[in-house]
Parts: C-alpha cells; sequence; structure tokens
C-alpha cells in the first residue's frame, strides 16, 4: 500500500460563524422606504399607516429577490427574516412610544430633590423644582413587600399543592386559580375595604392584602407551569432514595425549580406594582412621608399619579407623568434585578 | 460467604412461569426450602404488569438469591424495566399502571397493605437509564441526598462520601471538584454519579436498568468492577442489552420476551447455562445475537 501524501493543512480559520452585517438589512429596508413612499403617494394607501403596510409588503418583497440571487432556499429564509424583523418593529413601537411619551412628559418634574422630598408642604401645582415623591416610592416598597410575604410563599405552596401533592382538591384549586386570575381588580379592593377597610382604617397593610388576591394566581400559576418543566426522572431519582413527598417536593423539585419561581415571583409582583383601583379603596393617599403599615392611609406611587392627574393643572399633570415614569424605571429595575438573581441561581 | 458459593455451584433461578419441564427438580427444589427459611434476597411470585388494559408482564416468578448478580436480557419493550420498576413499587407512580402478584424482600412482601413504600426504596436502591442528578445540588451533596431525604444521619460525611465515589469509580475525577454543579459533569461522569448516590444509603439490593448505556467502555469496566465488588454485599439486578456485559457481571441471568404477547421469562438460568447451552432455542437466537 502506497502513502498518499496529503498537502499540508493551510494556516489559520477555513470556517468562521459570521454575524449578520446591518448592511443585509439596510439595503432591502432603503428600496422599500421608497417604494413605499412611492406607493403612498400614487396609490389609495394613504397615510402613515397606508405607508407602514407598503413598507411591510415592500420590504419582504425586496427580501425575496435579493435572497433569490443566491437560491430558493436562502430567498425563503430572507423572505421568513423580513416578517420577523417587521413583527418584532411592530411589537416594539407601542412600547417605545409609551416610553417616549413617558420621557417627553414626565422628564421636567424630575429634579435632585424629588426623591427626598414629600408632598407635606408642596401643593400638586406648585412650581416644579419643589415637593417629590420620597412617600410614595417607600409607600409602594412597603406595600409590595408585604403583599409579596404574603401572595409568593401562598402562590409557590398552591403550585405545589396541584403538581406535587396531587391532592384529592388540586382540580378545584387549579380551577379556583384559575378564575381568581379573572378577578378585576377593583373587586380586590373592594372585598378588603368591605372586610378590613371599613371595620378599621385605610391603611398600607390592607393595600397589601388587595394586591395579594390579586398577585397569587398569577404566581401560583406560572409556578405551576414551571414545577411541570422540572424533568420527571428527578422525581423519580428522589421516591427511588426513599424520599418521602413532602422531602421530594420541598428539598428536590422546588430547589430545582428556583429561577423559575424567581420569574413567577417577578412577574406576580409586576403584575400589581401598578395597580390603582385597589389602593384607592384600601391605602388610600397621603401627601406625607409615613413609616406606618397600619392606623393611617399610605401612600404609593400609582395614587400619587392618579392624585395629581385628578388635580389636573400644567404642573400636577407634569407630577403625574413623573411619577409615571419612576414607576416604570422602578419595574424595570426589579426585574434586572430577578433576572440576574435567577441567572446567578441556575449555575 | 459459604452459602454464597454453595448457591454458585447449585445454580437456582427458578423461573416458574416457564412452561418446561423442570430440569433439575431435585436440587431446585432443595435450594428454594432452603432459603424459604433463610429468607434472604428478592422474590418475585406470579408478577403481571398492566398499563391501561395493555397486558405488559405475565406471570413473572423469579428469585434473586442474596448477594448474587443478575441480569435481566431480552429485546427492547418486553418490560424488563416495567418489572425492575415493581421491585422498588416505583410502577406505581404511572397513573395508568396496575400489577399482580407478590414481591418477597427478605421474605417480607413489599405490597402488603401497611408496609412503609419509603422504607422500602431505602432497601432497593435504583439506577436509572438516563443519568438523573438533581441538578439543584452539588456534587458532594448529590451523592449525600439519600441520607438528607431520609433523615439518616451520618457520623463520617466525609468518608462516606469518598467510599461511595470511590466505589462508582469516580472519586479521583472529581474529588477537587465536590463543590460544582452535579449538572457540571459529563452524562457518564453523572451516571456514575448517581449510582454513588445509591449507594450511599447503603441498600440491600441495587436494581440498575441499563447503567452503561450512556458510558465509555473504560467507565463501563469500573462499574462492573463494582457491580462484582458490591454482590458481596447486595443483591443486583441489572438490565442490560449487552450480552458480553450480561456474560461478565452477573451469576444468573433471566430471558424476557414479549413477542406479540405479555412479557414473559422465557428462560432463567445460571448465567454460563443462558450463554451456552440454554434450554430454549429462543433463548440461544438472542444470545448469539440472531434475533432482537
Ligand atoms: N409509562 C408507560 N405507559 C404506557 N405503557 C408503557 C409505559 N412504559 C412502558 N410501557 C409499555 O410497556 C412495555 C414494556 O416497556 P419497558 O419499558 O418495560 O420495556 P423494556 O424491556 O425496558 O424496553 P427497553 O429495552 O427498550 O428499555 C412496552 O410495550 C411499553 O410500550
Ligand atoms: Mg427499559
Amino acid at each position: 500500500m502506497s502513502v498518499v501524501e496529503l498537502p499540508a493543512p493551510t494556516r489559520g480559520r477555513p470556517w468562521v460563524n459570521r454575524k449578520r452585517s446591518i448592511r443585509d438589512v439596510s439595503t432591502p429596508v432603503a428600496i422599500a422606504v421608497v417604494l413605499a413612499a412611492v406607493a403612498n403617494l400614487v396609490t389609495g394607501l394613504a397615510g402613515p399607516l397606508g405607508f407602514y403596510l407598503a413598507f411591510v409588503i415592500f420590504f419582504a418583497g425586496t427580501s425575496l429577490v435579493f435572497g433569490l440571487r443566491h437560491d430558493k432556499v436562502k430567498a425563503i429564509d430572507k423572505f421568513a427574516t423580513a416578517f420577523i424583523v417587521v413583527g418584532f418593529a411592530t411589537a416594539f413601537i407601542p412600547w417605545a412610544s409609551i416610553l417616549v411619551t413617558l420621557v417627553q412628559k414626565g422628564w421636567p418634574a424630575i429634579y435632585g430633590g424629588y426623591f427626598t422630598n414629600d408632598m407635606a408642604v408642596t401643593s400638586a401645582d406648585d412650581e416644579l423644582g419643589m415637593g417629590g415623591l420620597s412617600h410614595a416610592i417607600f409607600g409602594t416598597f412597603l406595600i409590595l413587600i408585604v403583599a409579596s410575604i404574603i401572595a409568593i410563599p401562598l402562590g409557590i405552596l398552591t403550585a405545589a399543592y396541584i403538581t406535587e401533592i396531587r391532592g384529592r382538591l388540586s382540580g378545584f384549586v387549579r380551577v379556583m386559580v384559575q378564575s381568581m386570575s379573572g378577578v378585576p381588580s377593583v373587586v380586590a379592593g373592594l372585598f378588603i375595604y368591605a372586610t378590613v377597610v371599613s371595620r378599621y382604617q385605610f391603611s398600607g397593610l390592607a393595600g397589601a392584602l388587595a394586591l395579594a388576591i390579586l398577585m397569587l394566581p398569577t404566581i401560583a400559576r406560572t409556578a405551576e407551569e414551571v414545577l411541570k418543566l422540572v424533568p420527571e426522572e428527578i422525581r423519580s431519582a428522589s421516591y427511588a432514595l426513599g424520599a418521602s413527598q413532602m422531602a421530594t417536593t420541598f428539598r428536590i423539585i422546588l430547589p430545582s425549580a428556583r429561577s423559575g419561581l424567581i420569574t413567577a415571583s417577578m412577574l406576580g409582583v409586576a403584575r400589581v406594582a401598578g395597580e390603582t383601583a385597589p389602593l384607592l379603596l384600601t391605602s388610600f393617599y397621603t401627601s406625607v412621608f409615613s413609616r406606618h403599615l397600619t392606623g393611617e392611609p399610605l401612600a404609593s406611587l400609582p395614587m400619587y399619579v392618579f392624585q395629581n392627574f385628578t388635580v389636573g393643572t400644567d404642573h400636577a399633570l407634569t407630577r403625574a407623568w413623573g411619577g409615571a415614569l419612576v414607576l416604570l424605571f422602578l419595574i424595570l429595575m426589579l426585574f434586572v434585578v430577578a433576572r440576574t438573581v435567577a441567572g446567578r441561581s441556575r449555575k | 460467604m459459604e452459602t454464597n458459593q454453595n448457591r454458585q455451584v447449585d445454580g437456582v433461578i427458578p423461573a416458574t412461569s416457564m412452561a418446561e419441564p423442570a430440569t433439575a427438580g431435585g436440587s431446585q427444589s432443595s435450594t428454594l426450602d432452603e432459603r424459604m427459611v433463610t429468607m434472604s434476597g428478592l422474590q418475585t411470585k406470579g408478577i403481571h404488569a398492566w398499563f391501561g388494559d395493555h397486558h405488559v408482564l405475565e406471570d413473572v416468578s423469579l428469585d434473586f438469591p442474596a448477594n448474587t448478580v443478575t441480569g435481566l436480557i431480552g429485546p427492547s419493550g418486553c418490560g424488563k424495566s416495567t418489572f425492575l420498576r415493581m421491585l422498588n413499587r416505583m410502577h406505581e407512580f404511572i397513573p395508568s399502571a396496575s400489577m399482580a402478584g407478590e414481591v418477597f424482600l427478605d421474605g417480607e412482601e413489599i405490597y402488603a397493605p401497611d408496609v412503609d413504600v419509603a422504607a422500602i426504596r431505602l432497601r432497593v436502591g435504583m439506577v436509572f437509564q438516563k443519568p438523573n442528578p438533581f441538578p439543584s445540588m452539588t456534587i458532594a451533596e448529590n451523592v449525600l441526598a439519600g441520607t438528607k431525604l431520609a433523615n439518616i444521619k451520618v457520623k463520617d460525611k466525609d468518608s462516606l462520601l469518598e467510599e461511595c465515589l470511590t466505589r462508582a469509580g469516580l472519586w479521583k475525577e472529581v474529588k477537587d471538584r465536590l463543590k460544582l454543579s452535579g449538572a457540571s459533569l459529563s452524562g457518564g461522569q453523572q451516571q456514575r454519579l448517581c449510582i454513588a448516590r445509591a449507594l450511599a444509603v447503603k441498600p440491600t439490593v441495587l436494581l440498575m436498568d441499563e447503567p452503561c448505556s450512556a458510558l465509555d467502555p473504560g467507565s463501563t469496566l469500573k462499574i462492573e468492577d463494582t457491580i462484582h465488588e458490591l454482590s458481596d454485599l447486595i443483591t443486583v439486578v441489572i438490565v442490560t442489552h449487552n450480552m458480553q456485559q450480561a456474560a461478565r457481571v452477573s451469576d444468573y441471568c433471566a430471558f424476557f420476551l414479549s413477542d406479540g404477547h405479555p412479557g414473559r421469562v422465557i428462560e432463567a438460568d445460571r448465567t454460563d447455562i443462558v450463554f451456552t447451552s440454554p434450554q430454549d432455542q429462543r433463548t440461544a437466537d438472542y444470545v448469539q445475537g440472531r434475533f432482537g
């Protein structure tokens, strides 16, 4: 047998993962914009909506034509990619529009003291460099923390009961949880108003109870889905080691699903962080900074926004927008923190 | 040790489900009686299994003498895993599953109404076909998980950890990273971790469902060595599709077959007999790789 001499392998990297460059998209976009502008002028597709529709059609079309330079598979790939990009952009528009509006209208209200002052000596239509919403931020945090302390363990236990314990009532509990998630928030507020507030006082605790009612179904349902994703093998492994159902649930299944459960809890918090109606009936509002959970009303960001909005003067409206902007960023921050925690625990 | 040797010589594993005449009737029944007195090891009597209306196993009666290794062989889908899961009552986790028959562990019926299932599973350990370490735990925690879950007090955790990992042939590879997640190991390492985890609760019976199907030849040999060592102390039942492995590790072999019927035991005997002079033509065909 003779040995065939192979050419020495050439150095360097023969293959590398090419990143899609911006030009791949920008050329069809430019062409589509021009074509859409023309169509906008000469055909019935008038107005911004007509322009957008024409753009979508031309963008997909141009991508297809560009792809055809290669082959059919590439053409279809480009066509589909174009639709996905457009779909993403379309979903992005309302989000960006809200953010831009909030910043535009709310930014003038924000200054250094906005986060350290309350409205004790300032009224809603005073000049913008005065007063602030420290009381509302603190109140919102207090209410959310208490609501979380109540609803997160309950929600996760409910989910564990449905998926792990599979008790006799689990079907019933699941239906109850599902119907609970349909409860309008104002009804939760009314319920706490009737049972707690009417007997005692407006208070942060009452607000937290109302929010907990609203958080519970969100957390329970998300946690249920998360627990269902824990592989059956893990359960088998635990039972095969002679573990009881309780030990399996609390020491194996729940820790395995930790990051998903954190997400579920965060979704619950996000669900209620901006609720106004139940707080109007439970914790109400005060313009003074307060640390008390009971005995007196407690301010919160949504109620701060609502209060300023009802005053309705220019400055008050700007304050309302400012409060909304702060609320949005707080929720965003909560999400970032939760994602980081969840991501770290996954390792 | 002496009794062990005795059994090796007598070579008994009566398969009463076999429709064939008892070949070595005299010696078989005598040892069976003897064991009825000692009541050690694992015995099944007339086991049937169903999934819904699907009759999966029919009248399986096998005897697993204490401190022996029994290989379960047979084509895919003939009910080996199902049978194995009935030996530690894992079968009942499948909602549609039902069963009939009796399983005796050291003479005690494990399906009796007042039996503590968790205690049975502590004594009958299991290693699954697919590695399933607990993802939320470190390597060390995984090994000791069984003792924690069952609230067993362990005096010297470190030495138990080292002993179990060494037995599973994993100690050298992981001794410097015991604090890492169990999921950070390779598939084969994960499987050996699962074996170490099963050993840590000191079971008297170990069920293994194709434990080496995801392992390289080196790890496989390590596991087989472990099985050999373990068989001094515990009873091992191992499902395998690898005929060489069955021949290497097992003292006894049971051949399962379903072909259109519910799965049955066609032949069960000493491993050397099953492999060299089986009674049934189908067994001969199977162990020589002519079908299945
Ligand atoms: N969870 C289940 N639900 C319904 N039927 C099942 C279930 N598990 C197994 N079966 C059926 O029971 C029969 C035996 O399955 P089993 O897993 O015991 O086979 P096996 O001998 O272990 O096969 P393999 O060698 O492929 O692992 C098969 O026909 C299978 O379809
Ligand atoms: Mg199997």
